[in-house]
């Protein structure tokens, strides 16, 4: 299955605008064996779209490749908000990568700072300086936004503490609180579940389904639970090979179809 | 069932390493044969060190009348170790993030400040104190700008190694924020780097105590210069109390710098 022409569509209650990402004909080789091979796809706005694969098939390079991250793609275009993001010079990069929240597979945090502070840096996407590198630095209003971002995730109560003391699930939280202190337009997850027990992964996943239907972000997340894609996402991309070999509706996806691509990376 | 037998003691060499080891025996043998006193020149030296009018016997017991003026040549001593291991490590951590893989702005940029780093800790202290002689004249001033560029040699290689060895996720998360060069290193590199920044920064200080008592002997401030004119005035007895006096000021900064460091880290 190919991408579709017009993704726009009216799926799962959200109203879809034209596609915040098109990607077309991308490859990404590392020292001679292609991991990702002329793939096209596209992400609709404002709808949450899970990336799904067999381990190794390349999701983590795909979504580094997307803000040109770890190397640069070796063919295809990336429009993305707007951008046509291969042909971003550096400085226009910066200010692009800033409209991007991403969020990892591990929570990526600076340890021995607090939380607030962690959240502070997100600040950076539109502010540089000294002001931006630590709450007791931070003005006034970053410091409120900083807060309400905690807020957001639950984690007001702990501003202070220090991130290597909070719980794996709360670590991630405050990642996530740092993304929307970016105040990012499109969101890009590489399994915020993966590391955390199956509880704390399902109130992360929620959480990020939250912002699509609550604030209207559009959301592309790599998730490497059956039950999680299922629950959380209103489109399913599946990755095998270098391409795209699945493109379809959550709605119209069947379980063992899904199962059987999880493990082998065979299209359902 | 057969009994085991042991291999023999020593594996077969090849002929290549029986001349390596050839050579290295040569070179050392050489070189003591060179170099090294004769045993019955230490005996007779030994002999003299002892003698009822030997250095020895001179030196005892310490002579301890000029305390005073000693005592305040000792606080120059560590103001000048102070002074200078902290200017080495202000200016040690630009060379060391120029020196990093990771966050230097460019290769050539890197390699010259890696080679300038190597250089200052290659060249002796003292060295560095005869050439600040010629630039600032005699003095404390040449002792603390030789502390100095010993100390950016010095930090400056284990603040590189430390930031290098820092996790890179959160450096990636902040540059996909869109954060700039310095705003990565100031809110993600450094803080994960300070305890190790702070332990070597402790280390600095301390190598700075033992080597600015020493500057003196070639005229570059502190306690060495009286401990040089205490020599070479016979005043053995007044060279034993200052020798007792800088090793109590090593001891006890050692011992701070070390209490310092159980604390923190
Ligand atoms: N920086 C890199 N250098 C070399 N090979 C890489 C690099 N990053 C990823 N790969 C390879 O690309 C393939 C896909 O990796 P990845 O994108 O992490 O897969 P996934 O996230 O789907 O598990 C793997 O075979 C991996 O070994
Ligand atoms: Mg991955």
């Amino acid at each position: 299955m190919n991408a579709p022409a017009h993704p726009a569509q009216v799926l799962a209650g959200s109203v879809a605008a034209g596609p915040v990402l098109a990607v077309d004909g991308l490859s990404r080789a590392f020292s001679g064996s292609k991991v990702l091979d002329g793939l096209s796809f596209v992400v609709p706005a404002g709808q949450a779209t899970a990336l799904i694969g067999a381990n190794g098939s390349g999701k983590s390079t795909l979504l580094k490749c997307l803000i040109r991250l770890g190397g640069e793609p070796d063919a295809g275009r990336i429009q993305m908000l707007g951008c046509d993001v291969r042909a971003l010079p550096p400085r226009d990069l910066r200010r692009f990568r800033a409209r991007v929240g991403m969020v990892w597979q591990r929570h990526n945090l600076v340890p021995r700072l607090s939380a607030l502070s962690n959240v502070t840096h997100g600040v950076q996407a539109r502010l540089s300086g000294p002001r931006s590198w630590f709450q007791a630095l931070a003005p006034a209003e970053v410091r409120a936004e900083a807060m309400a971002c905690l807020d957001r995730v639950g984690l007001a109560d702990r501003a202070m503490a220090r991130v290597d003391g909070l719980s794996g699930g709360q670590q991630q939280r405050v990642a996530i609180a740092r993304m929307l202190m970016q105040r990012p337009e499109f969101i890009l997850a590489d399994e915020p579940d993966a590391s955390l027990d199956p509880q704390t992964g399902q109130e992360v996943m929620a959480l990020l389904l939250g912002l699509v239907r609550q604030d209207g972000l559009s959301l592309l997340v790599i998730s490497h639970r059956l039950e999680h894609t299922l629950a959380f996402s209103d489109r399913i991309l599946g990755l095998a090979q270098g391409r795209i070999a699945l493109d379809l509706p959550t709605a119209q996806a069947n379980e063992p179809g899904l199962r059987r691509f999880f493990d082998h990376g065979v299209a359902a | 069932m057969t009994a085991a037998v042991a291999p023999t003691r020593f594996r077969r060499r090849s002929l290549a390493e029986y001349t390596g080891l050839v050579l290295v025996l040569a070179l050392v043998v050489s070189s003591l044969a060179a170099t090294a006193p004769s045993l019955d020149k230490i005996g007779r030296g030994v002999a003299r060190l002892f003698a009822p009018s030997g250095l020895v016997m001179q030196m005892f017991p310490p002579d301890f009348s000029r305390i005073v003026p000693i005592g305040w040549k000792l606080l120059e001593t560590l103001q000048m170790a102070v002074a200078g291991c902290a200017l080495g490590l202000v200016f040690a951590l630009p060379f060391a993030i120029l020196a990093t893989d990771r966050l230097s702005p460019h290769p050539l940029i890197r390699t010259a400040a890696r080679a300038l780093i190597a250089l200052f800790r290659t060249v002796p202290d003292l060295v560095w104190a005869i050439v600040f002689i010629i630039v600032v004249g005699l003095g404390p001033a040449a002792g603390v700008l030789a502390i100095m560029v010993d100390k950016i040699g010095f930090a400056g290689r284990f603040f590189a190694e430390a930031m290098e060895e820092t996790d890179p996720g959160p450096q990636d998360a902040l540059r996909a924020i869109g954060a700039s060069r310095l705003g990565l290193i100031v809110s993600a590199v450094i803080p994960a780097s300070l305890p190790s920044f702070t332990a070597t920064s402790l280390f600095a200080l301390e190598k700075s105590v033992r080597g600015s008592a020493a500057l003196g002997l070639v005229g570059a401030g502190g306690i060495g210069v009286d401990l040089k004119v205490a020599f070479d005035l016979f005043n053995y007895d007044e060279a034993l109390a200052i020798i007792l006096m800088m090793l109590a000021l090593v001891i006890a900064v050692e011992q701070g710098s070390g209490w310092i460091r159980r604390k923190l880290i």
